[in-house]
């Protein structure tokens, strides 16, 4: 059998990852509410061949919680870095073909929102829309784009000193062609990258402020709900809601990560020399 | 030398300008921000109180508070009370929130600069190694825990480290800067150091692996230079090389990157705070966000914002005196 090349190898990988991520997500949305009302009964059931992760101190399984609670942290990071990379294509699109005011605005912007730190600032959004989904959306959303601003916004400004940018101004093409032909094609591979890869950072940070009590409500199935009640137990000896539902979670940042770059490898040409 | 200290007068003023006009915007955002938030204040601090309020109070507080004014004026009246020092009073602690900031920034100063500087000297360090034994086994092994941590969220590592050190070894206090039951002039600095150990190294675990990864890369460049070339030429070892001429010039950009690094250094210690209960700004901030208390949200926002920017123009100035290409650059 002939051996795989390394883009066969990363086009694999990248199917299986999101075939996994997929399954993760889909258990997550068809779990019935039902499932994970448990019965005191069994509350605080250590890990078991019934309860893998075991039960929680209401006795809800803490396996089914947290794939719940996986979903719906994947539902929050997907939607919140989409609307993040959208923001980041117009600003540093923006940014990179304005006049020189508005490249100053917007560096001034992204100063703005990288002057207060991110936790603060989604606390603060979250505070301000009355805590649950909304507020996490909008504050994830809203701290995530300033990196993949300015990297477009570098690569936009190296795009159009290049000589087919100069000879399509050159042969009369409008400025939207030029972004529609030349810009947003090129751009299009360093976009879905950068989705991909902000994809992680904005699970962390909903797990974080959920933990902090700002974003889902308590009763509702997530990994940062699940790990603060955990503390509540810890001294109590109750290792396993705290201990594996973080793993699972760390499980999928990496997931996620690892299909990132594999899809990087793919989509970039660069970086797949490297 | 005299351009050097003409420079730093002109970065100093350039970015002050900057600063404050990133504070104003921070305060008007924050400002407009919690006006458009559900939560009343003037009935949080009525909640507060813990007392029943009739309506002629009431409406004397709203009138301290400036309900029926404008906007505006009310943002103005705001401002110019925060330049004099006053944020106004918390609605949880029942005291200036100025205060309250003014007491647990000491406690959170502590908490990151000790993380600050054990994050910053293990990453050196593991930088150091990481680049001396390029591509080999230990860089490799390095490299892939730095990858991990990233990926690893702060609060789940705290809660390890509480499981395992408090809880089932014993060596370290569950929570709070100092043990329960002590009254705080009497708490001695070893005991205050001992609560602050589990905070601090968790708070440095996350953020070495930044410093860590940029310190290899500086010194991949140097190893690799014409110079270093000589220098093995020359006959020195490998760690002649590093001390002579790796150190020089990697060390102040790393010390730069540690001070750009602030924002998420406080953003990690919110974190950190709120699982081993210190009482420090964090666990303020999130205390005062649940429980409606608006003076003291926006007074640590604005404090948070202000921390953030300091570090930034230190790491601007250092830049510029580390650097004179930079210095060449801005004239």
């Amino acid at each position: 059998m002939k051996r795989m090349n390394r883009r066969t190898g990363a086009v694999c990988l990248a199917a299986v990852l999101a075939a996994v991520l997929c399954t993760v997500y889909a258990c997550g949305i068809l779990i019935p509410e039902e499932a994970v009302t448990g019965s005191f009964l069994n509350a605080g059931c250590p890990p078991c061949l019934e309860h893998p992760f075991g039960t929680d101190a209401l006795g809800r399984d803490l396996f089914l919680r947290t794939l719940k609670g996986l979903s719906v942290s994947m539902t929050v990071g997907l939607a919140a870095s989409a609307v993040s990379a959208v923001i980041a294509v117009l600003v540093g699109i923006a940014a990179a073909t304005g006049s020189k005011l508005m490249d100053g605005a917007v560096n001034w912007l992204i100063d703005l929102v990288m002057g207060v730190p991110h936790t603060i600032l989604i606390i603060l959004i979250s505070f301000v829309l009355g805590r649950g989904l909304r507020g996490l959306l909008a504050g994830i959303a809203a701290t995530h784009w300033c990196s993949l601003a300015r990297l477009i916004r570098s690569e936009v400004l190296q795009l159009r000193s290049q000589q087919y940018v100069a000879v399509s101004r050159r042969l009369g093409k409008s400025g939207g062609w030029i972004l529609r032909h030349h810009l947003l094609p090129h751009l299009a591979p360093q976009l879905f990258v950068g989705l991909i890869l902000m994809f992680p950072h904005a699970i962390l940070h909903e797990a974080s402020i959920s933990f902090l009590g700002f974003g889902l409500p308590p009763e509702q199935s997530a990994i940062g709900i699940i790990l603060s009640e955990s503390m509540r137990y810890l001294s109590a000896g109750m290792w396993w809601p705290a201990v594996l539902p973080g793993l699972t979670l760390v499980m999928i940042v990496l997931l996620v990560d690892k299909t990132g770059d594999s899809l990087r490898m793919i989509f970039d040409p660069y970086s797949a020399q490297e | 030398m005299k351009g050097m200290s003409g420079w730093l007068i002109r970065i100093f003023a350039v970015n002050s300008i900057k600063i404050i006009s990133l504070l104003l915007a921070v305060s008007i955002i924050s400002f407009v921000l919690v006006s458009a938030s559900p939560v009343d204040p003037v009935r949080q601090y009525i909640l507060g109180l813990g007392t029943a309020v009739s309506l002629e109070q009431r409406a004397e507080i709203e009138s301290y508070w400036g309900i029926d004014e404008p906007p505006a004026e009310r943002y103005l009246g705001w401002l110019f009370e925060v330049l004099n020092g006053n944020l106004g009073e918390s609605a949880i602690y029942r005291r200036p929130v100025a205060d309250i900031i003014g007491e647990r920034f000491w406690n959170s100063l502590a908490l990151m600069l000790c993380a600050w500087i054990l994050a910053g000297g293990i990453g050196f360090v593991l930088g150091c190694v990481m680049g001396m034994y390029r591509n080999r086994l230990p860089d490799r092994i390095l490299k892939k825990v730095c990858y991990l941590l990233s990926t690893v969220p702060a609060f789940w590592l705290g809660l390890l480290f509480l499981l395992v050190f408090s809880v089932r070894l014993g060596w370290f206090p569950v929570g709070f800067s100092s043990p329960i039951g002590v009254p705080g002039a009497d708490v001695s600095i070893w005991q205050r150091l001992y609560h602050l150990i589990l905070p601090a190294v968790t708070l440095s675990l996350m953020s070495f692996a930044n410093i860590a990864l940029h310190t290899r890369q500086k010194l991949a460049d140097v190893l690799d230079s014409d110079y270093v070339l000589f220098a093995r030429a020359r006959g020195e070892g490998q760690w002649t090389i590093l001390r002579r001429h790796g150190l020089r010039n990697i060390l102040l950009p790393a010390l730069t990157l540690q001070f750009a690094s602030f924002a998420e250094l406080f953003g990690g210690s919110v974190m950190a705070e709120n699982v081993f209960s210190y009482p420090g700004l964090g666990s303020a901030v999130a205390d005062a966000g649940l429980r409606g208390d608006v003076p003291l949200l926006l007074g640590v926002t604005l404090f948070s914002a202000l921390f953030v920017c300091a570090g930034n123009m230190m790491a601007n100035l250092l830049y510029g005196v580390v650097d004179p290409q930079i210095r060449e650059a801005g004239k």
